[in-house]
Parts: structure tokens; C-alpha cells; sequence
């Protein structure tokens, strides 16, 4: 006969409750690039405005951590899965950060043309995307090794950052009237680049709600 | 920000009905005060957990609600407690009938030194049911309830002595719903169980409160905290009388509650 069944539900509830808020994040990402592709000013106001929802949820997930660390006394397994919510909710909060950061840019960037085709941003952002997608699934799958390959995969990301930066800054050189417009999406590469450097920090999270053990992997060259 | 989210609130949907009230309540025992002047409104449907330290007043106070002090000599109760609209110290409320609808679990388990299925149909009998099948009907009902019933149903004529302590509470829990109470008292009901019997009766609690209106008293801060819905801290004054010091929900006198002195007893700094 199981037991502890409602305190079993409610961490239940709130891993739902994550992915929920991982869905706003991926959401966040993917609609910031939209308005840059798209000079979507509009659209950029709304991903601001909706940031706030995601800084919400992540109080609310907090605080119903809070209540049952406090009321039902976890253990093992249990307290290092509220523990890892409590850090996940962080990065994801700070992702959408980033995805209100590259907004914000999108909006200074105004009606400016277009300095060239977007080809690696957009890419750096799909495979963030990609990665925070799957990391998370492995948080509820309770699957370290898929954790472990995803953080691994960041290298990608890294090495689609180094060809975006390379390609503008040669832009800069070559005519210093583009250093503004260039600057960012610079800034916007950078945004996705921390992005994914967050998802490397779930994916420890993964590593350490399974098995126990703190793991940190491969730190950023930036 | 707004708190008061559904994840929050997911230990069932609770109406905020007041099942049990007690206005300005002092119980005495003799010459000594027992109860100072408490005032509190029990919801309906939910499980209310009183905690405090020894000797402070809890298991009298949860006494007030079935007048099991009367039975004390000396006892004086002033003040009101109200059970739905009624005064249960009015002279004219038949006893019997109130226990009946307010059921009580005790400390130690004591099931009757009959049948497992006796002590189940004993409640009934007594209030006038003698039909055999209905009698069944009941116990089965009870069982099912209590969480026992695919535990004993294949020994249902055995000695209930013969149980486990964990399954001799839920028989008495059983014994208790056979009745059709509407509130059930729980005086320390885990302090004589072991830690995985006493989590099956926290579950038991969880799901009799969808239907029942539950008051626990317990030694046990973190039972009260796992448990509960509301929570009421009482604390002793100089001259030993129970005093009511904070009452509220359970997350949040657990968390961040609005008195020093609760927050000092929850954080073990006293009591």
C-alpha cells in the first residue's frame, strides 16, 4: 500500500507546475527571435509583458517548495527534488530574463535595416530551445545520463556564438557604420549563449536530484 | 503577489464553513483554570491541528467538543461551544446524541476485546440497528473507510486484539465512522505507533477530511505540520491556564507566523 499519498501528489503538482513554467520560458525564446526576424515591436512589448507571469510562477512555485520543506519534512529523493526545483526555477526565471532581454533589443533596434539575413541566431536559438526541452523532460524522467549529453551539447551553442561573433565583428571592421546595429545582435547572440549556459546548470541539477552527488559540467569559455 | 494559488490550496478544496465554535470559553477544574477565555472557528470538512507544549490545555480543550470533561468531577466549562448553531452545553442537549456526532480516537488503541467485526457493529447495535445484513453493510462501509478493509476482511470474526497497533487505530477509526459521525476528535491518535503506520493514518486522515470535520490534537509538531489544514498554537500562562496565541492556516504558522511566541515554540526555542 503506498503511503504518503498526498504529499506525493503535490510534488507531483509542482513538477507539473515547472514544466508548465519551462513551456513560458521556451515560449519566451522562441517568440523574442520571432520579433527580431519579423521587426515585431509589438510582439516584443507583449514577451516584456509577459515576463512578469513567468517571474510569478516562479514565485508561486517557490513558495509552495517553502510550504512543504516546512509541513511535510522531506527526505532522500524528495527533499532533493524540491531543493533542485527551487534552483530550476531560478535559471528558468533568469532564461526568461534573457528572452525579455533580447525583447528589449528588438525594440531599440526599432525600424533600423537590417545589417543581414539572420541564419546562426535563429539556430543558436532552436537548439537552446532543443536543449531546454529536453533537459527539463529529463528532470521529470528522473534521467541523469540524457541530462549529462544535453549539458554536453552546449559546446554547440558555444561554437555557433564564436561564428556570430566572428561574422559581426568583421562586419565592424570593415565599415564602422555598422558597429551600432551590430553591437545588437551581438547582444542578442550573447542573451541565447547564457541561455544555454543555464540549461547546463539544470541539466547538474538532473545529475545531483537522481544520484546525490553535485556534479558541475564543462565550464563556459566565456 | 496573490498566494493564494491552486497549488496552495490543493490539500482539498475546503469550504470555509465553521463546523465548531468556541466563544470566550473557560474550562475549570475546580479551583484551577484550565482554559482562559478562547475563541476559535473550526472549519468545517478540513483537519484542525492544536499543538503547544505539555500541560497547556490541548487535550482538554479538544474534550469541550464531546463534553468528555464532564465526566470529570469539578469540571465547570464557561463560555459557549457551538456545534453548527447549537450551544452543546445546554441543558437540554442529550449527551449520547452528541457523542454520536462527534466521534473520538484515542491515544492508545482500545479496541473491545471482541470480534473485529463486533467492534464495528458495536456503535450501531447500541443506537438501535439489529438488522444483520444491514449491520454488515455498515462494517464493511466502516472498513473500507478506515483503510482496513483488505487487511481483515478475510478475518473479520478473529479477535481485533490479535491486529497490529496500527491497524487497531484504524479499527477504532472504523469504529468510530460506523456511527455516521460528523466530527471526529483525535487525541495523539500515532504517539503508541510506529512511523509507518502512523503515516497510513495521516493518509486515512487526509482522505476521511473530504467528508469529515477532523480536530488532532498531537505532541507531534511536525504530524500537526504534515497533516493539518489549520493549525492553533495554545501556550500556558504564569498560572498554567491554556491560552489561545495564534490560529491560521497551517502553511503559514509553519512558515511565518504573526507571533513571536509561536514562532519561538515551531523553531524549538521553547516548550
Amino acid at each position: 500500500m503506498e503511503i504518503r499519498t498526498t504529499f506525493r501528489k503535490r510534488l507531483h503538482d509542482i513538477q507539473q507546475e515547472l514544466m508548465a513554467m519551462g513551456g513560458m520560458v521556451e515560449k519566451a525564446i522562441s517568440l523574442s527571435i520571432e520579433a527580431l526576424k519579423e521587426r515585431d515591436l509589438k510582439l516584443a512589448h507583449q514577451i516584456i509583458a509577459d515576463d512578469r507571469k513567468i517571474n510569478e510562477k516562479r514565485f508561486e512555485i517557490e513558495e509552495t517548495c517553502i510550504q512543504l520543506i516546512a509541513t511535510q519534512q522531506p527526505m532522500a529523493g524528495d527533499l532533493r527534488t524540491l531543493i533542485s526545483v527551487m534552483s530550476v526555477i531560478t535559471e528558468l526565471e533568469r532564461i526568461g530574463d534573457h528572452a525579455e532581454g533580447i525583447a528589449k533589443i528588438v525594440i531599440m533596434i526599432g525600424d533600423e535595416p537590417p545589417l543581414k539575413p539572420l541564419i546562426d541566431i535563429p539556430r543558436m536559438a532552436d537548439k537552446t530551445i532543443d536543449m531546454l526541452h529536453r533537459c527539463l523532460e529529463s528532470f521529470m524522467n528522473c534521467d541523469e545520463k540524457m541530462a549529462r549529453s544535453i549539458a554536453a551539447e552546449d559546446d554547440e551553442v558555444d561554437d555557433l556564438y564564436d561564428q556570430v561573433y566572428r561574422e559581426l565583428v568583421s562586419y565592424m571592421v570593415e565599415d564602422p557604420k555598422t558597429i551600432t546595429r551590430a553591437t545588437r545582435l551581438l547582444w542578442v547572440a550573447h542573451n541565447l549563449e547564457r541561455c544555454a549556459d543555464r540549461v547546463t546548470n539544470i541539466c547538474e541539477r538532473v545529475v545531483f536530484t537522481v544520484t546525490g552527488k553535485m556534479y558541475e559540467t564543462n565550464v563556459s569559455k566565456y | 503577489m496573490n498566494m493564494n494559488h491552486a497549488l496552495l490550496n490543493n490539500r482539498a478544496a475546503h469550504n470555509n464553513e465553521t463546523k465548531l465554535k468556541t466563544e470566550q470559553v473557560s474550562l475549570f477544574y475546580g479551583t484551577f483554570q484550565a482554559l482562559r477565555n478562547i475563541s476559535l472557528d473550526i472549519r468545517e470538512k478540513a483537519i484542525t491541528a492544536i499543538i503547544g507544549p505539555s500541560g497547556c490545555g490541548k487535550s482538554s480543550f479538544l474534550r469541550l467538543f464531546n463534553r468528555m470533561n464532564d465526566l470529570i468531577i469539578g469540571a465547570r466549562v464557561d463560555g459557549r461551544v457551538v456545534i453548527d448553531d447549537t450551544n452543546i452545553y445546554d441543558r437540554d442537549i442529550d449527551v449520547v446524541e452528541l457523542r454520536k456526532r462527534v466521534g473520538m480516537v484515542f491515544q492508545k488503541p482500545n479496541p473491545f476485546p471482541m470480534s473485529v467485526l463486533e467492534n464495528v457493529a458495536f456503535g450501531p447495535r447500541r443506537h438501535g440497528k439489529k438488522n444483520r445484513h444491514e449491520l454488515e453493510g455498515i462494517v464493511e462501509r466502516s472498513l473500507r473507510q478506515a483503510a482496513l478493509w483488505d487487511e481483515v476482511k478475510d478475518k473479520l470474526g478473529q479477535s481485533a486484539l490479535a491486529l497490529s497497533g496500527g491497524q487497531q487505530q484504524r479499527l477504532c477509526i472504523a469504529r468510530v465512522l460506523a456511527v455516521e459521525p460528523e466530527v471526529i476528535l483525535m487525541d495523539e491518535p500515532c504517539s503508541a505507533l510506529d512511523p509507518i503506520a502512523t503515516l497510513r493514518i495521516e493518509d486515512l486522515m487526509r482522505s476521511l477530511s473530504s467528508d469529515y470535520t477532523i480536530v488532532i490534537v498531537t505532541h507531534n509538531m511536525q504530524q500537526a505540520a504534515r497533516v493539518s489544514d489549520m493549525a492553533a498554537f495554545l501556550m500556558m500562562e504564569k498560572d498554567r491556564a491554556g491560552i489561545l496565541v495564534e490560529y491560521g492556516p497551517t502553511s503559514q504558522i509553519f512558515t511565518n507566523p504573526q507571533d513571536k511566541r509561536t514562532e519561538d515554540y515551531i523553531t524549538g526555542r521553547f516548550g
